[in-house]
């Protein structure tokens, strides 16, 4: 059992201030600067957690924050990390993963029926359509860790932007070193490590010191480099922030992992990694148990007994997988501490006790191949068994910033290959074992990746890896009772594997997918690399032609609410917004704008306010902020032949002080585009687009600029202008006491632009018929806008002006027949289709969109955009709604509404060519299925001659 | 985020700049066939390798060409505008 020792020098806790927390309900004390793992495995809990799959006890394995047997919920806070939380006072911890309790969890019978849950158990059993949704809600139930607490308190978690120019991801021996050298050559480093304090992990202490002292490296302690992204953009994930960090260059001391032995009963509670129970007893004062064996099959193993037996900690015996162990200082001191050192012996089952931990290991003498005498095993008490066979390179990270790997037979190891600029790796990832190598090491990378950042000179001494083999080849013994653990994320057993490869997934890909080896919260930072010479011995092929898998970023679990962005939507708004709200505007989004809907009044709901607004613009006067439109300048000699070029009309002769709608359409003859360009003198035009087009038309419009070098520039002035609608048979008489422009029909036709002044401000005019009546477009300096509105408004109130909306627009302009790019046009529609060629200049000598256009002509439209109308009494369709001939689609609404000035409903619609006659009966489907009947109809709707916009002085 | 070197502006997020997709050639559209067009309108090459690319540094509206790796998502050179009208030697 796990237990608290005295106090010893440089351990992490401070004995003076003891915590008090429950577990599962009961109360237990800890040390301040214990991490809920160490606290509980001070007190002694025989378990922490059940497993994911068969529900067995487990209890601390890497005390890395490596596995995942130390996720607790903490507070209402699922998948706590155990192993590097802080203890507070008053913390409630339960275990995840259980059915009524760690101890008596009721899923722990699936332990019996493990037979039944065969590998890739979910291909096998759900197959039948009629019993899956039953299966779904049983695993639903029974899958998942943590619980997720819909009423958690909300968390804000900032986001950081953080440059370097050497990025050091490790602060072991090499980490530090490279971080140092790297400031020595002038960088500014960032020192990122996952412990909770950067402690060196076995470096001399001066350079700990000197890291901590210099002002040119900044330290990330308990922080995680989770993923890796282009040009060295790194996620550093620490418990209370991300931070994005753009290096230079990177310098990967991720160091090695400590991987298990394979055996039966691997997992038991008291079954650790001897670096775990080394850092456990450094660090915390905590001892894996009273009698520890240890399986050995590296040095480390027996530097781990020397210093337990100095903490006083009873060790019973080595199980040394290897015929003999190396001749080294710290194998002799064991032996002379009366160890019991049992060379070619292997694990072959952990027993346990009746609380479910370790109370023995089973072993068994290996004969000179390698193999194994289950006929002559015995069993040697102890209540704790410490694994220390081999490490694996932590290279999730230094892979996915496309590093590549290749495997090391001396070493047993993968190490990095092929290095991409900028990245550089150190230390025992480099198969570089012993703490002067892995300083030289580091100093190394660290120099380099600072030349490469800009910063010295790199220097140029290879440090050579170990001589020694720090991983043994195969320490996975088979067991004919199984239970020999490979993935204890996943509880896949050794045969789960063979069972995979026999079926057929026998590369490392598939058999990841298939067997779902390391796909658990771990990552396979235990279980690839096992998995992976289980792999090799059954295709019979080496390690080396198997490799690796790449983690995708993030490849350790981070917190989803460091992911968590807060919702940053940019709004534009007009001049003009303030008016708006004032004057009770509903806002609806269009692009990036917010535009009045309409405008509310009390008393009125939003059909009639909407009928209003429609109405003063028929009958006297409204006034519309159009300043969303995009609103560009096209200046220089050859700004004529740009238009004429990328819009479909003609405007070389247009007229200097007139207007001439626009179509625009991409290569392909699709309809992209619209609006009204203004010829101001010859070579300078002013032309509006959509508003949700603006961005996208201008820089589509510089970029045919930039391939033509034409001689003439675009300036995007959307936001620089105002702009207005005044419209309404009473507009010329109003706006006519505002201005100093002769409005008059003779000297401002219709379609003419005209400048002067309104309301003393300087403007733009032009006589446009988007909405079907005598109107004006205003365009004012945007500063300007709230005056000239205002003052328009105010002229306008004692004649019944109203501002109207983009819904009442919508209404008059239908009622006009004139149609929406993008809502009565889709990806599809060309310019034949939408009725528009009266606006294609197709004799011009090219325009984009032209070549494809004379083939659709010729090929003749699959649809058309034709009017519809219906009975005043007949309920509206919505838009989108479907066109029914003959029991198939033949077209669909587009735009719906009902018109009060023609008194009756109205809509456009894309039909079929061959029910597109003026008079012929079409029905829609609308939501509930009934078919509703309407009847192709001539647009324009209302004042089909066009004579109220045309108006003249007289009228 | 990728860092993309403007030719005007030095080196940006990528989130600064507009993808134009890439440079092809049209063929004359009076005296190509329908066919021909066709292909030149709705046919990309997805196949990886060195291309020419149109991009548009936004904030400043400055588009410029590069030539991109696309296997390796790596940029090999950027170019003016111009250097399109010029005739851009083969990838």
């Amino acid at each position: 059992m796990m237990h608290r020792l005295d106090a010893p020098a440089g351990e992490w806790l401070d004995r003076s201030g003891t915590l008090r927390f429950t577990f599962e309900g009961r109360e237990y004390q800890g040390y301040s600067g214990d991490t809920i793992s160490s606290a509980l495995a001070a007190a002694g809990v025989p378990y922490l957690a059940r497993s994911f799959k068969y529900h067995r006890p487990r209890n601390i394995l890497s005390f890395a924050n490596h596995d995942s047997n130390t996720l607790f919920q903490v507070d209402g806070v699922p998948n706590v990390r155990g192993d590097v939380t802080l203890l507070r006072d008053g913390m409630r911890v339960s275990a995840i993963n259980t059915f009524g309790g760690l101890t008596h969890d009721k899923a722990r019978v699936l332990d019996r029926f493990a037979r039944l849950l065969p590998v890739g158990f979910y291909y096998k059993a759900f197959h039948s359509k009629r019993l899956f949704p039953r299966w779904e809600r049983m695993f639903r139930a029974l899958t998942g860790l943590g619980e997720v607490t819909l009423g958690a308190a909300r968390e804000a978690t900032p986001k950081r932007y953080g440059f370097c120019d050497v990025l050091v991801i490790g602060a072991g021996p090499s980490g530090l070193s490279a971080a140092l050298a790297a400031a020595q050559s002038g960088a500014q480093v960032a020192l990122v490590d996952e412990a909770l304090r950067l402690a060196g992990n076995g470096a001399p202490q001066a350079l700990v010191r000197a890291a901590h002292d210099s002002t040119s490296i900044t330290l990330f302690p308990a922080t995680v480099a989770a993923g890796y992204y282009a040009d060295h953009w790194v996620a550093l994930a620490s418990p209370s922030r991300m931070t994005k960090m753009r290096a230079g260059a990177v310098v990967f001391a991720t160091g090695v992992i400590e991987q298990p032995a394979v055996f039966r009963n691997n997992d038991l509670p008291g079954v650790m990694l001897a670096s775990g129970a080394a850092q456990l007893l450094a660090r915390y004062g905590v001892a894996p148990g009273r009698r520890v064996v240890i399986v050995a099959a590296n040095l480390d193993a027996y530097v781990t007994c020397l210093e337990l037996s100095a903490r006083g900690v009873s060790v019973a015996a080595i199980v040394e997988l290897r015929s003999a162990p190396e001749r080294d200082p710290a194998v002799a001191a064991c032996v002379a501490l009366g160890t019991t050192l049992l060379p070619a012996h292997a694990p072959y089952e952990a027993i346990h006790g009746p609380d479910g931990t370790v109370a023995g290991l089973r072993i068994a003498p290996l004969n000179a191949a390698g193999h194994l005498d289950a006929t002559s095993t015995r069993r040697i008490d102890c209540d704790a068994i410490l694994m220390s066979v081999g490490w694996a390179a932590a290279a999730q990270l230094f892979l996915q910033a496309g590093g590549s790997t290749r495997f090391s037979e001396e070493l047993q190891q993968f190490v990095p290959q092929d290095l991409p600029p900028g990245i550089f790796a150190a230390g025992r990832m480099n198969g570089v074992y012993d703490v002067e190598s892995r300083l030289a090491d580091g100093r190394r990378a660290g120099a380099q990746a600072a030349a490469h950042a800009g910063f010295g000179v790199p220097g140029s001494a290879i440090v050579a890896p170990s001589v020694r083999c720090p991983s043994h080849p195969f320490p996975i013994i088979d067991h004919p009772q199984a239970k020999n653990f490979v993935d204890f994320d996943e509880d896949l057993q050794v045969k789960d594997l063979e069972n995979a490869a026999q079926e057929g997934f026998d590369s490392s890909e598939l058999l990841k997918r298939y067997s779902t080896v390391g796909m658990g919260p771990s990552q396979g930072k235990h279980s690839n690399m096992n998995a992976l010479r289980i792999l090799a011995r059954l295709r019979g092929v080496g390690v080396e032609q198997l490799g690796l898998t790449t983690a995708r970023p993030m490849y350790h679990p981070v917190p989803l609410k460091l992911l968590a962005g807060r919702s940053f939507y940019p709004e534009r708004r007009t001049p003009i917004d303030a008016q708006h709200g004032s004057l009770g505007a509903v806002w609806m989004p269009a692009g990036n704008w917010r535009r009045p809907e309409y405008y509310a009044v009390s008393g009125e709901s939003r059909a009639q306010s909407i009928d209003a607004e429609v109405h003063a613009v028929r009958s006297s006067v409204g006034l519309i902020d159009v300043g969303t439109l995009g609103k560009i300048e096209i200046y220089g000699p050859d700004a004529a032949e740009l238009l004429d070029r990328v819009y479909a009309g003609r405007y070389s002769d247009l007229k200097v002080g007139m207007t001439r709608y626009g179509l625009m359409m991409d290569e392909s003859g699709v309809i992209i585009d619209d609006g009204v360009i203004a010829r101001l003198s010859e070579q300078l035009f002013y032309f509006t687009t959509t508003t949700g087009g603006s961005a996208t038309v201008f820089r589509e419009l510089q970029r045919w600029n930039a391939l033509w070098g034409l001689d003439c520039t675009l300036v995007n002035v959307t936001g620089h202008r105002a702009a207005f609608n005044f419209a309404g048979p009473l507009s010329r008489e109003i706006l006519g006491a505002l201005t100093d422009i002769d409005l008059r029909d003779e000297a401002f036709p219709y379609l003419a632009v005209r400048a002067g002044n309104v309301a003393g401000v300087a403007a733009r005019l032009m006589r446009v018929g988007f909405v079907g009546e005598l109107g004006y477009e205003i365009h004012v300096a945007a500063g300007r806008g709230p005056d000239v509105w205002q003052a328009l408004f105010t002229a306008g109130a004692p004649r019944a002006l109203r501002p109207f909306g983009v819904e009442a627009q919508r209404v008059l302009r239908l009622e006009k027949g004139h149609f929406i790019v993008g809502q009565d046009t889709d990806g599809l529609t060309d310019p034949h289709e939408a009725n528009a060629m009266w606006a294609v200049a197709m004799k011009k000598p090219f325009f984009v969109g032209q070549r494809s256009l004379r083939i659709l002509q010729a090929r003749g439209p699959r649809q058309k955009l034709v009017g519809i109308e219906f009975a005043a009494t007949t309920p509206l369709p919505k838009e989108c709604h479907l066109i029914i001939d003959k029991g198939a689609i033949a077209g669909r609404v587009t735009s719906v509404t009902h018109s009060r000035a023609l008194n009756k409903s109205i809509g456009l619609a894309m039909l079929s060519p061959d029910l597109a006659q003026v008079g012929r009966d079409i029905q829609i489907r609308i939501d509930n299925g009934d078919l509703l009947a309407a009847r192709v109809a001539p647009a324009p709707f209302y004042d089909p001659k066009n004579l109220r916009q045309k108006v003249g002085s007289s009228a | 985020m990728k860092i993309l070197v403007c030719p005007l502006n030095g080196p940006r997020p990528v989130a600064e700049f507009a993808y134009g997709g890439e440079i092809r050639r049209s063929p004359d559209p009076d005296t190509c066939s329908d066919a021909e067009w066709s292909s030149y309108v709705f046919n990309r090459s997805g196949a990886p390798g060195a291309k020419y690319e149109w991009w548009c540094h936004i904030a400043s509206g400055f588009w410029f060409v590069v030539l991109r790796d696309t296997t390796h998502d790596v940029v090999i050179a950027t170019f003016p505008a111009e250097a399109v009208r010029r005739g851009l030697p083969p990838p």
